[in-house]
Parts: structure tokens; sequence; C-alpha cells
């Protein structure tokens, strides 16, 4: 713990604000640099879309009309194995990181069709470097003995993957702490005032200075962000998920709606929902969800549901993050996405070593938030 | 073989009675047990092992909450045996590990 000084701040080298996979992933990457680094996040009320997502480590069709975005999740696929390597191996925890391919099942052609040329798009967007195939019904069979009749068939993706992200979010709070990282669940932050070289940063349980800070709270970066010159448009995007009782492996790759954890938990998604602030779940989007489930794997049609949740996406206008460093207040960064889990490598990576030294061969400028206002 | 039940019926009220069977094994029980009493009473423990590490386990909460009681019921994986009331005739069995959904015999599937 930092001491508390007498006249009730604490400091520490950066401040992260939000204790989600964004925030926890780039804090721990600061530590790499020697950074005294704190996690401000707001406790249990948040939003928390860390808690609710899917565990996908996922590739295709991200970036169809952003190739830099292609790049950087291509980037962050392959950095996964070495950091959950050493996430097991400093924490003991095993976050079941499996990258052998994922399919996207689609149950009419037309779908299929849409798939295919989004896929061969990309392709050329990367040069022909974009390893993916287009099997019909037959050919999933080989992937899934119990894919149901009604399947048009499938695009298939080696680089795709999944883990298991409240694994992923505990290995990564107990690193960051084991190396002396400090996390505060001490309410919303309040506000953000540079002061000289450095930031107060107000929180209801007192306040922080630090050289730098880094705005990784999802949602809230939308209130944070102009408080040093910066603008997160940012809004909800609900996903609902059900969650069947653990069954012996039937599914050895994650598709896209549906997946199996190591546990034998059966995971079943999604939804995309605008409706503000509300993360429940409502019957006809269960039911609806459950039905398509079903068309793809008649045999979970006996399976029981055992929980389901919603949970807010974190979105932009465009669907891609938001990276970008203050100009008018140096030292303050823009964090925001809508994919803590593909992109956790590379916040832990590159973007953390972006933050530390102000340098990075990252294409940043494609991620600014002044697109938004072109 | 069920073990020996560590557990003793208190007197009550007289009820009827209905034979299940316990791993093959048939067992009086009142009619208004549940399954997982009639597991407690035969002694079948542990009564299912669980999913990731097949550790053993017993019904322990009896009201619908733990779901430690999970049976197989008349072929039927995964049952809460505390929330089920016997049958006369039910078959219950250990539920090992996961449910297997291959090899299922899914008409007895209530």
């Amino acid at each position: 713990m930092t001491p508390r000084p007498p006249n009730g701040s604490r400091s520490a080298d950066a401040c992260v604000i939000g204790g989600g996979l964004v925030g926890i992933a780039i804090a721990l990457g600061l530590q790499r640099h020697g950074l005294d680094v704190a996690v401000l996040d707001e406790g249990d009320v948040a939003l928390r879309a860390s808690r609710g997502n899917f565990g996908l480590v996922w590739v295709q069709g991200k970036g169809d009309t952003q190739p830099a975005y292609a790049s950087i999740t291509r980037r962050s696929a392959r950095l996964w194995p070495d950091l959950a390597r050493r996430l097991q191996e400093q924490t003991g925890i095993d976050v079941q990181l499996q990258q052998r391919g994922g399919l996207y099942l689609c149950l009419t052609e037309e779908e299929l069709e849409a798939r295919r040329q989004m896929l061969a798009k990309m392709r050329d967007a990367a040069g022909g470097d974009y390893p993916h195939e287009t099997l019909d019904l037959a050919q999933v069979r080989d992937y899934f003995p119990d894919i149901g009749d009604e399947v048009a068939g499938a695009t298939w993706c080696p680089e795709d993957g999944h883990l298991n992200p409240l694994l992923l979010l505990r290995a990564l709070t107990q690193r960051f702490r084991a190396q002396g990282g400090v996390i505060e669940n001490g309410g919303r932050v309040q506000g953000i005032e540079r002061q000289g070289e450095a930031f107060r940063v107000t929180t209801p349980s007192g306040d922080w200075s630090c050289a730098k800070v880094v705005l990784a709270a999802g949602l809230g970066n939308r209130e944070l962000a102009p408080m040093v010159g910066l603008s997160a448009p940012v809004f909800p995007n609900r996903g609902q998920v059900l969650i069947a009782e653990r069954v012996r492996p039937f599914l050895h790759y994650p598709t896209g709606h549906v997946r199996q954890t190591g546990e034998g938990t059966v995971q079943i998604g999604d939804s995309k929902e605008d409706v503000g602030f509300d993360s429940g779940t409502t019957t006809d989007v269960m039911a609806h969800i459950a039905h398509r489930a079903v068309r793809l794997f008649p045999l979970l049609r006996d399976v029981r549901m055992v929980r389901a949740w919603g949970a807010l996406r974190v979105m932009t206008p465009d669907g891609y993050p938001v990276y970008e460093a203050s100009r008018d207040c140096p030292g303050a960064y823009l964090v925001t996405c809508h994919s803590g889990v593909t992109l956790g490598a590379l916040h832990e990576g590159p973007l953390a070593d972006w933050i530390a030294r102000d340098e990075t061969d990252l294409p940043l400028e494609v991620f600014h938030a002044q697109r938004f206002a072109l | 073989m069920p073990n020996a039940s560590p557990f003793e019926r208190l007197p009550c009220r007289p009820q009827a009675t209905v034979t299940v069977f316990v791993e093959d094994t048939p067992i009086e029980v009142s009619q208004h047990d549940s399954a997982a009493a009639a597991v407690l009473a035969a002694g079948l423990l542990p009564s299912r092992t669980t999913p990731a590490s097949e550790a053993p386990r017993a019904p322990y909460c009896l009201m619908g909450v733990c779901f430690e009681c999970l049976i197989e019921i008349d072929g039927a994986p995964n049952q809460q045996g505390c929330m089920i009331p016997v049958r006369e005739g039910m078959r219950i069995r250990r539920q090992c590990g996961a449910r297997d959904m291959h090899g299922e015999d899914h008409h007895g599937v209530a």
C-alpha cells in the first residue's frame, strides 16, 4: 500500500481508472516498466462488462471495415499464449486459453455467402494474409459431429480461440496486487485536475496524485474524458447470455454463439440490444437465443439452463476502440473498447508500452476519437 | 451395494410406503420422501461426483439451493433429488461427473 500522507492524498506514478479487464491489463503492463500503479475502481455498483462477457479471443470478421483493427486484433491473438503462460507461472491460475481455431455457424446460405464475401475482402485488405475457410455442413460435421441439419455451413479461422474471462480477471488482479499494485474500490472518480506536472484525481475515498492517468472505465469514460480534454462517445449495447449445466465435452472449438468452458459449462449467446443502461434479461430474447442454439446443436434441447445474465458492451459509433493521448493534458490517456478479452494481451503489452514510453508502432491515429467529429 | 445409512428416521405419524430402486437395490421409503431422502436412507454415499474434479458429494441443503444432490432418476441425468418426490418403482442412480449427452436414454426424461 502507498502510505497516506498527512494531507490525505496518496500518490502513484500512474492511476488507471477502471478495474475491469482493460484497466487491470494496462496496469499490469505499466508495472513491467517499473511504474507504481494504482487502479481506481468504482466498486460493485459499476456496470462490470468484464464480469459478463463471453470469453472469446476472436479474430475472424473483426475489422472488416477497418484493416488497422483487424491487424491489432490479430496481433493481440498472437500475444495471448505468452500472456497466458506468464499468468499461469506467476499466479498458478490457468485461464484456459485455447487457440485452435473457431467457427462462425450460419443457418442460411445467404448469411454464409455474406460472411464468405466479407472474409475474402478482409483477405485482400491484408495482402492475402488472412487465414480462413468457408465450410459446408459436411465439413462442419468434421469439427462438430453433433451439428444440426439446419446449419448451412460455417466460416473457420485458425486464429480464433477462447478463454475463461473470470479466471483471467482474477489472474490479472492477483498478479497486479502481488507486485505491489493497489486496487481501490472507492467509488466513482469525481474529478481529474492537471496540477503542474501531475494530475490530481478526486474520489469519494480520497485524492490521488499521479504523473499519468489512464481512463479505462468503460462506459464511465464518457464522463471522464472531458476532464482531460478528450471525448469518449461510448454507449451501452446489451448482450444476454445463457448458461447451461455442465456436460461432458462435446464442443471442441468455440463458435460465435456457443462455447463450452473447460469445466463443461455451455455458454450460449448472444443479443445486441439498444436498451440504455438496463443490464437485465428478458424472456423473449432468452427464448430467441435458446431457439437458435438448439437449431445449431439439437442435443442442447435436453440440457438444463442454470443461469442467464445481461451485460453492457462499451460501444463506439463505428464499433472500434478509442486509444488516444490527450494533447491538452499530456500524461492522460483514453482507452476504450468492447473486446477486453481479445485485446487483453495487446493492452498488457504494446498498449501499456505506449502509455509508459509515449512511443509506439501501433497505428493509434486511426483510433482517435476525433474520427467521430468529422 | 449401497452403504449402511448413517441417518435414522424419527418416529412420526405412519405413512404409506413406496418402493424405489437405488442402484438397483429396492428400498422402502415414505411416500412423501424426496428422492434425495431415499438416497440418504439407502446410504448411497457419495451420491454423485462433481463434473470438473470428480470429487465425492452427497445431498446437503435439501431445499433446492446447493445442487449437491444431483442424481440420475429414471434415466434422466442431473436431477435435483431433493426437489423430486419419490414414485413407486423410481430408479435412482449415482450421477458420475458431468452428464454425457451422447448415449443418454432421452425417452425416460420427464
